[in-house]
């Protein structure tokens, strides 16, 4: 009970000053409207070609908005020592950890379904699976958040954060197949694609949405699971052996 | 009864800093125990060690009982801290923080409402409580920045250098809070390069120069061999000629040092009799304009057993937080 307390008191407030601000949920919206609009603009095609773009902007808007959110909320509290005072409290460093990413998982989540119902006004989702859609959107948004995780351990400067990020993210986008198919990267960029989190989260989208997918949906959570757990365990390392030094 | 903090050969070193060399100590359960030292000496790492922040090198470290020492974080519920910057959040208002900060102990919403409303009442606060925490004055800050540490009620609450930075009235208001928690049973481990602070309020207090502890007992003890000496301060309206022969030929029981031109220390083992002092000194030519007996002081043996002079300490210090 008094673990829960601290828990949601965390949350709400990182809600509260960081996720809920009105810059925050513009910024949450108009990316993905602009990823929309620039893939229509450059494709040249029409409505019909919205299922297949779908997966793409969803992931995309889901990837930015977590990494971006967490170097705030725990880069920038790290460097004005306010993160002090939750490593200060009474509160296994996991649960803290938890409390600390769950805003930026539902705000990514929050994110996807910005082009969500976008597409539901243009297009025809009525083929959608959204039994794979949700979880796999909701996955898509805690590996991701723990990925922002980890760079924001590994890094001591907001600034930092967000070049490294970038860094990573750009090339996620053109490695995973939300865009392009696997299949048409050359060879030696291949394994690169199957070492990302994304390509997993990608493939259970393109199959929720039109069928398209290459690998088993179970096997493209298993991994996504794997990615999650990992990820949330090297960060939590790092925690321990670089902030509590 | 357990002691509230057991410190064995605690040592750490960042890169090429021995920041902690070794230090061993006890504070007792419901003790103020005072740490006093200079800029660098390993305060404050100290107190990282002891709260969980860092990790040491070597040593041991018990806390209300609890070995710490492999688990840094394991007696944080019965630990309450006060850094020495305030690192609250900017955009929450006064009361927020507060409210934050004891949820993060688990309190429950309306204890935590009640408390949050009780310290800003008793830190002077209420009137401000609704604004935001960065615009807050230094004072402010500072004393929000304590209250969010006795917000759960900590059985141990670490200070460190709670009066550094603040004017001399909020100073004293957070000394006498810093005295009332003492007397209600808080343990309080405080550092302070404020020689008069610590003898004022605490119990014992360890001297920690460059990392090593050079001596720790209470303030009577430590004070005691200086408390036995007896020394008078004769100032002069005048810079008198050379009168030091004379005066040790005539008082051969006392000591004469001229610690400036026209400052003569004198020091005995029994109490001084000024009279015959003066009238030496002005039969001499001397023309003396004050003549007064000399507390001895915490800073006296500070200053002899660690060689710092306690001015240099203090100014040093000023820079850095802009005067007391
Ligand atoms: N994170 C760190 N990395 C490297 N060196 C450090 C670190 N923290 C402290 N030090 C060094 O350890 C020594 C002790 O520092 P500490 O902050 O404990 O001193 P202090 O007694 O609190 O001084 P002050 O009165 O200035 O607050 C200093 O030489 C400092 O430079
Ligand atoms: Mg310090």
């Amino acid at each position: 009970m008094k673990l829960w307390t601290a828990f949601w008191n965390i949350l709400r407030k990182d809600m509260r000053t960081y996720y809920l601000k009105p810059p925050n949920i513009s910024w949450g919206l108009i990316f993905p409207l602009a990823w929309t609009g620039m893939f229509f603009v450059r494709s040249g095609s029409g409505l019909e070609s919205i299922p297949v773009l779908l997966p793409g902007v969803v992931a995309v808007s889901v990837l930015f908005g977590t990494t971006s959110m967490l170097a705030v909320a725990i880069t920038f509290e790290k460097k004005n020592r306010s993160f002090e005072r939750l490593l200060l409290a009474p509160v296994p460093l996991e649960l803290l950890m938890l409390a600390k990413t769950t805003g930026a998982i539902l705000f990514g989540v929050a994110n996807a379904f910005v082009p969500v119902i976008m597409a539901l006004f243009l297009a025809d989702l009525s083929e959608l699976a959204w039994g794979a859609f949700v979880p796999a959107v909701f996955l898509i948004a805690v590996a991701s958040t723990f990925l922002g995780l980890f760079i924001a351990v590994a890094v001591s400067e907001v600034f930092e954060a967000q070049t490294f990020s970038n860094f990573l993210r750009f090339p996620m986008i053109f490695l995973c197949g939300l865009f392009f198919p696997i299949a048409r990267l050359p060879v030696f960029l291949r394994p690169l694609s199957y070492a990302l989190p994304l390509t997993y989260g990608a493939d259970v989208l393109h199959g929720a949405v039109h069928g398209g997918h290459s690998m088993p949906f179970a096997l493209d959570f298993a991994v996504l699971g794997v990615f999650c757990v990992g990820l949330f365990a090297a960060s939590l390392a790092n925690i321990k052996r670089k902030w509590i030094a | 009864m357990t002691d509230a903090v057991v410190v064995r050969n605690l040592s750490k070193a960042f890169e090429d800093v021995q920041a902690v060399a070794g230090i061993s100590f006890t504070v007792h359960r419901g003790e103020l125990f005072g740490f006093l030292g200079p800029n660098g000496a390993g305060k404050t790492t100290t107190i990282n060690l002891l709260t969980g922040l860092a990790r040491p090198d070597t040593g041991s470290i018990r806390m209300g009982g609890i070995d710490c020492t492999d688990r840094p974080r394991a007696a944080q519920h019965l630990v309450g801290v006060v850094p020495d910057e305030s690192n609250l959040y900017p955009e929450l208002t006064g009361f927020e923080n507060l409210c934050f900060c004891a949820a993060l102990y688990g309190l429950p919403k309306a204890e935590r409402r009640k408390r949050a409303r009780e310290l800003l009442e008793t830190f002077a606060l209420a009137a401000a409580s609704d604004r935001k925490f960065a615009s807050y004055s230094k004072g402010m800050k500072r004393k929000l920045t304590i209250a969010a540490g006795i917000i759960h009620r900590p059985d141990i609450l670490f200070l460190d250098e709670p009066t550094t930075g603040i004017d001399v009235a909020s100073a004293r208001q957070l000394r006498q809070l810093v005295a009332e928690l003492h007397d209600r049973g808080t343990t309080i481990f405080l550092t302070t390069h404020y020689i008069e602070e610590a003898e004022r309020l605490c119990d014992r207090v360890a001297f920690i120069v460059s990392g090593r502890i050079v001596r720790i007992d209470t303030v009577e003890h430590l004070v005691q061999p200086v408390q036995e000496k007896h020394a008078v301060r004769i100032s002069f309206a005048t810079t008198p000629g050379d009168l030091q022969d004379g005066l040790s030929e005539s008082f051969p029981t006392l000591g004469f040092t001229f610690a400036a031109n026209d400052v003569l220390r004198v020091e005995s083992d029994r109490p001084v009799r000024v009279g015959p002092l003066i009238r030496f000194l002005e039969e001499h030519g001397a023309e003396v304009s004050e003549a007064r007996r000399m507390r001895p002081s915490l800073e006296d043996i500070f200053v002899e057993i660690t060689g710092i002079e306690a001015d240099a300490m203090r100014g040093e210090k000023e820079k850095k937080g802009g005067g007391r």
